[in-house]
């Protein structure tokens, strides 16, 4: 067997030198050979939700989307009709931290659907905003349904135990109506 | 035959999760599901087989003093290419994984192995302490996170065991859970295997 190499400055350079270089290519080759199956999967699961609160469309809203202020605005169509918009928005109000939802906006405004997007709520109490729970938004117009939970003079009946959770779920939705209705405003 | 005994003490004699309490942070942290369990054990195995492999294969080219900076590097990088082709295959895993792959870095199992086993021995019983190591943590967090998905939430593998309604001991997905049925499998395991002898 090959004897161990001893410390020195010179054997220590090397050594460090070649284990760095020959992990580094294993990285890069790695990194490129994923690179296009990670923007696949991300672009499929941002379809997947707009497919989930918009009533069917054809076209790719992916491409017809912009940005403004942190929210995105993926604008759906079925054939020239315009068939709604969703919106990815966010709120950092809940009970861990940020999470993020993509709501559906048929073009009257009204909500078609919602999906809960990233979150970290208490799983067992926060996290059931993902369960049937957030049905009740569903065809309902913000501009008439006052989004906030009962105990603030609100219409929506809050998670029991979980408020907080509530009063964020409906702090991000507000959020996106109102963006929404701004932009169709020019 | 005696290589396969190397194999046989990371699932029992010298289980990480059991016995060596080795990697406790993932350990309570991920195990909330059965399914985070196996993600989690499967990425660790992959990065414990590989890092073992590699340490041992290197073993004569790295200086004594410079070994852990080396060991780093090693390890770093196949947790980065798990990362990777985690977040490229298997995303729904990924996505409740989150924080806990790039962690695999600093789990004290994979250094462990490398600075006990691995740089003193050759590469087959390397190879074997890696995998049986990893499946002896897979299987153990598998149990821990089934267990807690059974009483906290109602479901195995999310397949739903009680009605919608029910409610379930929410105690046993919240940290305090993990710490109580830790404890307590640590100690059935530990009463079992000193009354067989293994």
């Amino acid at each position: 067997m090959a004897k161990k190499l001893e410390s020195t400055l010179r054997n220590m350079i090397l050594s460090l030198l070649f284990i760095g270089v020959g992990m580094s290519a294993a990285l890069a080759y790695v990194y490129i050979l994923t690179k296009e199956p990670i923007e696949a999967t991300a672009k499929k699961a941002e379809i997947d939700a707009i497919k989930q609160v918009l009533p069917s469309f054809d076209n790719d809203p992916t491409k017809d989307s912009k940005t403004e202020e942190n929210l995105t605005f993926y604008f759906a169509k079925k054939g020239s009709e315009n068939v709604g918009c969703a919106v990815k928005t966010y709120t950092s109000k809940g009970f861990s931290g940020t999470f993020w939802l993509m709501v559906g906006f048929k073009p009257d405004g009204s909500i078609h659907n919602i999906m809960v997007l990233e979150q970290k709520e208490t799983p067992g109490l926060g996290d059931k905003m993902k369960t049937q729970w957030k049905n009740q938004f569903n065809e309902k117009n913000p501009s008439q349904f006052k989004m906030k939970v009962k105990k603030d003079g609100g219409e929506v009946d809050a998670i029991t135990a979980s408020t907080i959770t509530s009063r964020a779920f409906c702090d991000a939705v507000q959020r996106a109506y109102d963006a929404y209705m701004k932009i169709q405003k020019p | 035959m005696g290589n396969f005994r190397y194999f046989t003490d990371g699932l029992l004699r010298q289980n990480p999760t059991f016995v060596l309490v080795l990697g406790a942070c993932p350990t309570l942290a991920v195990t909330t599901s059965a399914i985070n369990g196996i993600g989690m054990g499967a990425a660790t195995t992959f990065v414990l087989m590989f890092s073992n492999l590699f340490i041992s294969l290197l073993k004569n080219l790295i200086p004594d003093k410079v070994r852990i900076a080396a060991f780093i590097v090693i390890i770093a990088s196949f947790v980065t290419i798990v990362d990777l082709v985690m977040k490229a295959y298997t995303p729904g895993v990924y996505a409740s994984l989150g924080i806990f792959i790039p962690l695999i870095v600093v789990n004290c199992i994979i250094l462990g192995r490398a600075e006990a086993f691995a740089q003193k021995s050759s590469v087959i019983p390397s190879l074997l302490d890696g995998i049986g190591m990893g499946i002896g943590f897979t299987l153990a967090i598998t149990t821990l996170g089934s267990i807690r998905e059974i009483l906290g939430n109602g479901s195995i593998f999310d397949i739903k065991l009680v009605s919608e309604n029910a409610s379930t001991i929410l105690l046993f997905i919240l940290p305090p859970g993990a710490f109580l049925t830790y404890g307590y499998l640590i100690a059935i395991f530990n009463a079992i295997k000193s009354k067989s002898n293994i």
